[in-house]
């Protein structure tokens, strides 16, 4: 089989056409899931109910169902919204979330585009979704969507930060920005001179790591910090006058995000696709076992996401740039000092 | 002031994180975590069309009307807030109560027609029903497709006095109570 494959010599637009669709299936797919398993059914245990048991066995089909739905309803916008924007701004935010995936390594050769910078075209390009967000608030001619989509620029704009700071130590002990180095690093490393588990960076790093994960859901808007889409301020933020297809665009982006984070969050603290070098598994294994080995690791972290979601009520907004600004910049800035140092001791 | 604790507190937002999930354990595996998970059994939902639940017995679900009973006197059309309910009678003789006496006249319903789209269930026709022809019954499942169709008659309002619980005796020292009997 392998032979084969190897020996087939594609053109450089098939090997991208071959790769996007992989690509797209792989995160529509996990994206579903990710859906079906936390939103409908994790949540709903935790909230001592069943969930959709309905469309399908237990459920499984309500995705679709749901999707089916959106699809059939009416594409309407308010009649002083600026229609060209408005209808772009679902599609900027798609396309953001899309092309984080562009650099999330899946294997050793399952990667779209192995770039030298990787994790800080990842951090350039999840906050492009901010100027999504804005135009679909500024063009929707709503006050509501006006106020939610301020909102989540300055949120966006103030996580950004621990976030980019949280990642640099973990940039700091890999030594290197591409994120295939980082993942081998975790790999070959050692800690204290024991390869066992080879050195997933959650061991070392595991303030950068709390700083990462708290950066990711007030990122994803999750609900501690849901501020810009308050229902019960702002009845859905800069998603207000969305429906259809076009909202379905955000709710599919929303959770393509999530899936996203959780995928750089398990590269980057849980060692990626790889597993630790000692373990001796041959490249030729790693084809098959890393894509899953990452995804179980996205899936649980996406978990962890929305285990945090459905348990903390919202944050005040004076609250949640306080936790930003005086909280979590500041501790990041002191694990990038201390990482530095010790960088540089041992 | 109160006393600090002296065991070491679990900080709050941990605690809240182990509540979520400690529901979720008890949802999916309600007979301990050895046992295959069951969580139709362990949620505290029931899956309605397939599963119902008993309301309780004294559960005000809609009004029956116990046909016999009611004389057209106009009572609960007159004390009913919102005007749900409609009665028409006429006249009739009815035999009289002794021999040799003189024939009653009653009135015979016509029409009692219960408008539940506009009923706001407050009970009022019940409480002032002198003669013990309404009852509240436990059963909700009577919802329709068009609105114009919840407008129950006098034959639906009957058969829900089947659904009607038994009357449980007052406990003691409230007997001076009227009785409300259905049967």
């Amino acid at each position: 089989m392998t032979g084969v494959l190897s020996a087939l010599e594609l053109a450089y637009w098939q090997q991208t056409t071959i790769r996007l669709l992989a690509g797209l299936v792989a995160v529509l797919l996990l994206t579903g899931g990710v859906v079906y398993l936390y939103l409908f059914k994790f949540v709903s245990f935790m909230q001592s109910r069943l969930g959709p048991m309905e469309a399908g066995p237990y459920g499984s089909l309500q995705l679709l169902a749901e999707v089916g739905k959106w699809i059939q309803k009416e594409d309407i916008s308010t009649k002083d919204a600026d229609k060209f924007i408005f209808g772009l701004a679902p599609a900027v935010v798609l396309v953001s979330t899309f092309l984080m995936f562009v650099v999330i390594p899946a294997g050793p050769n399952a990667v779209m585009a192995d770039l030298g910078t990787g994790i800080y075209y990842v951090l350039a390009i999840s906050s492009l979704s901010v100027i999504g967000i804005l135009m679909a608030g500024w063009a929707s001619a709503n006050k509501y969507a006006l106020m939610g989509a301020l909102r989540a620029g300055g949120q966006l704009i103030a996580y950004e930060l621990p976030l980019v700071l949280g990642v640099l130590g973990v940039v700091i002990q890999a030594g290197s920005l591409n994120l295939q180095d980082i993942v081998y690093a975790q790999s070959n490393g050692e800690i204290f001179g024991i390869s066992a588990i080879g050195n997933p960076y959650i061991l070392t790093q595991f303030v950068a790591f709390a700083i990462f994960m708290i950066a990711v859901q007030a990122e994803l808007t999750q609900t501690p910090f849901d501020m810009p889409i308050a229902e019960s301020e702002l009845v859905a933020g800069y998603q207000v006058e969305y429906s259809g297809i076009r909202f379905l665009v955000y709710f599919i982006a929303e959770f393509a995000t999530a899936v996203g984070f959780a995928a750089i969050a398990s590269t980057l603290f849980l060692g990626g696709w790889a597993l630790p070098a000692s373990w001796g598994f041959s490249d030729t294994a790693m084809h098959v076992i890393g894509p899953i080995n990452v995804s179980i690791k996205a899936v649980f972290l996406v978990g962890v996401v929305f285990w945090v979601r459905f348990t903390f009520p919202r944050f005040r907004e004076d609250q949640l740039q306080r936790l930003a600004w005086k909280g979590l910049i500041p501790l990041a800035l002191a694990n990038i000092v201390v990482t530095a140092i010790l960088k540089v001791v041992f | 002031m109160p006393a600090k604790p002296s065991k070491p507190q679990v900080p709050g937002l941990i605690k809240g994180l182990g509540v979520t999930l400690r529901t979720a354990k008890e949802t999916i595996f309600p007979d301990g975590m050895l046992k295959p998970p069951a969580p139709s059994k362990g949620a505290a939902t029931v899956q309605y069309p397939r599963e119902k639940e008993a309301p309780v017995t004294r559960a005000r679900g809609v009004i029956a009307l116990k046909e016999e009973n009611c004389t057209a006197c106009m009572l609960c059309v007159r004390e009913c807030p919102d005007w749900c309910i409609y009665i028409e009678a006429h006249k009739t003789l009815a035999p009289p109560r002794r021999e040799g006496g003189k024939p009653r006249v009653v009135n015979e319903l016509d029409r009692f027609d219960f408008d539940y789209a506009l009923c706001m269930y407050c009970g009022i026709c019940v409480e002032v029903c002198p003669f013990e022809a309404l009852f509240w019954s436990p059963e909700y499942e009577y919802s329709e497709a068009h609105i114009a169709d919840l407008i129950h008659d006098r034959s639906r309002l009957a058969q829900w006095m089947e659904t009607v619980p038994d009357f449980e005796p007052y406990e003691s020292g409230s007997e001076q109570k009227v009785k409300k009997v259905p049967r």
